[in-house]
C-alpha cells in the first residue's frame, strides 16, 4: 500500500509523541465538524483540554466502546467522517470490533489509537503493547488495510488528514509518553449526551 | 406456537413493530431461537443489520447510533445479556439513551445446558438492580402491545428497555439428544 511506505513499519520504530500535543493537532486539522468519540482516561481528558466541541462526545466507563459508538455515528450519518479517539488498553478490551468496521468496509471511520504501553490512570501497569503487541498490526489483520503508525507529528497530520479526505476505514497508531493530561473531562452525561446531539444536528 | 388471528408469528409482529417505529438499525449476536427475525431483518432492505464480535459492542453501536439520529434494537441471548451490566450502567442509563434490547430467554423450561440455567438467573435481578424496564413476552397476543408500548415509552423516557422473549411464546430450544 502507497499510503503506508513513509510510515514505520513497527511501533517500536515510531516516534514517542506528546498526547495532549497530538491532540491538539488532531483537533486543529477537523474543519467539517467531524465527529470525534473520546474513550476514557487520559485520552479523554486531552480531548476535553484540546478544546470542546459541540461534536465531541466524553465517554464515561464502558470502557473500550469508543470504536462501536463511533460506528453507530458513523452508520446513522454516513456524510460526516468520525473518529473514534482510544487507549491501548481499552481497544485491548474490543478487538472485535475492529473486524466489525472492517467487515462492514465503513468508509466514514478512523480509529486513532493513543498507545503509551500502560494503564496509565490506574497506576501504570503494563498493557500488552508493551510486551510486543502491535495495535496496527492487529488492525490490518483484522482487516482494516489502511492502518499505520505515525512516525512522527508530522506524519501524524498527514494521516488524520488522509482519514478525512479519503474513505475508510482507518486506524492511526501514535505511540504517547506517559504525562499527565492538561484537564479532567466533566462528569455530566446527560449535558454531554444532549449538546453532542446538537452538535450532530439531530436536536435542534 | 399458535398464531394470533392475523396469521403473524412472533417474529413477524416484531418486524412490523419496529418498522412502524422507524427502529431500522439491528445489531445482534445470533441465537437459534432468534434465527427467523434475524433472517427476516437481513432479508428486507428497511433494515441494516449485521452480528458484533460482542454484546457490549452491539450496545455501543445502537448508542451512537441514537445519538445520531437512528434507531435501533440489539438482539442476543440470554448468556450475552449477562456480558451488558456495565455497558448499560455507564453508557445507556446515564447518558440517557434508549437502547432497546431483546432477549432470546434460555436457562428455563427446559433448558440442558447447567450454565444457561445459572446464568438466566442473574438476568432479572440484574435489571431490577439497574431499574431497567423490562417485559417479558410470553403469548402471541401481546406481543405487539408491549413492543409498541415499550418502544413509544423509552424514546420518551430516553431509557433503555429490554424485552424478553419467553420460550412459551418462541417455543425455545428444544434438548437434542
Amino acid at each position: 500500500m502507497s499510503f503506508t511506505t513513509n510510515h514505520p513499519a513497527s511501533r517500536e520504530q515510531a516516534k514517542v509523541m506528546n498526547r495532549f500535543d497530538i491532540t491538539k493537532r488532531m483537533v486543529f486539522r477537523l474543519h467539517h465538524d467531524e465527529a470525534v468519540i473520546g474513550g476514557i482516561g487520559y485520552t479523554n481528558f486531552d480531548l476535553w483540554a484540546a478544546g470542546r466541541r459541540p461534536q465531541n462526545f466524553y465517554m464515561l466507563g464502558s470502557m473500550g466502546l469508543a470504536v462501536p459508538i463511533a460506528l453507530g455515528v458513523a452508520l446513522a450519518q454516513p456524510h460526516r467522517k468520525v473518529i473514534a479517539l482510544e487507549g491501548d488498553g481499552s481497544i485491548l478490551m474490543q478487538l472485535g470490533s475492529l473486524a466489525t468496521i472492517a467487515g462492514r468496509r465503513q468508509k466514514n471511520l478512523a480509529v486513532v489509537v493513543m498507545d503509551n504501553g500502560t494503564y496509565q490512570i490506574t497506576g501504570g501497569q503494563l498493557t500488552s503493547t508493551e510486551l510486543g503487541a502491535d495495535i496496527v498490526a492487529i488492525a490490518r489483520g483484522a482487516g482494516i488495510v489502511q492502518s499505520a503508525w505515525a512516525a512522527d507529528e508530522g506524519a501524524f497530520e498527514e494521516l488524520i488528514d488522509l482519514a478525512l479526505r479519503e474513505d475508510g476505514p482507518w486506524l492511526i497508531g501514535c505511540r504517547i509518553d506517559k504525562e499527565k493530561p492538561a484537564e479532567t473531562t466533566e462528569r455530566d452525561p446527560p449535558r454531554i449526551r444532549d449538546q453532542f446531539m446538537r452538535g450532530l444536528g439531530v436536536k435542534k | 406456537m399458535d398464531e394470533e388471528a392475523s396469521g403473524r408469528n412472533w417474529h413477524e409482529i416484531v418486524v412490523d413493530v419496529l418498522k412502524r417505529h422507524d427502529v431500522r438499525l439491528t445489531t445482534y449476536v445470533p441465537d437459534n431461537v432468534l434465527r427467523p427475525l434475524i433472517d427476516a431483518v437481513h432479508a428486507d432492505p428497511f433494515f441494516t443489520a449485521f452480528s458484533c464480535a460482542r454484546e457490549e459492542e452491539a450496545v455501543g453501536i445502537i448508542s451512537g447510533a441514537w445519538m445520531g439520529g437512528l434507531r435501533g434494537i440489539v438482539l442476543m441471548q440470554t448468556s450475552g445479556f449477562a456480558t451488558l451490566p456495565n455497558a448499560i450502567a455507564s453508557l445507556a442509563v446515564p447518558f440517557q439513551i434508549p437502547v432497546l434490547m431483546m432477549v432470546s430467554e434460555r436457562g428455563t423450561l427446559g433448558e440442558f445446558n447447567i450454565g444457561q440455567s445459572l446464568v438466566a438467573k442473574t438476568m432479572r435481578p440484574v435489571l431490577a438492580a439497574l431499574a431497567v424496564e423490562h417485559h417479558t413476552m410470553s403469548r402471541l397476543d401481546e406481543v405487539e402491545f408491549i413492543l409498541d408500548r415499550s418502544i413509544t415509552q423509552a424514546v420518551a423516557t430516553q431509557a433503555p428497555c429490554v424485552f424478553i422473549l419467553s420460550p412459551l411464546l418462541t417455543g425455545g430450544k428444544v434438548f437434542a439428544k
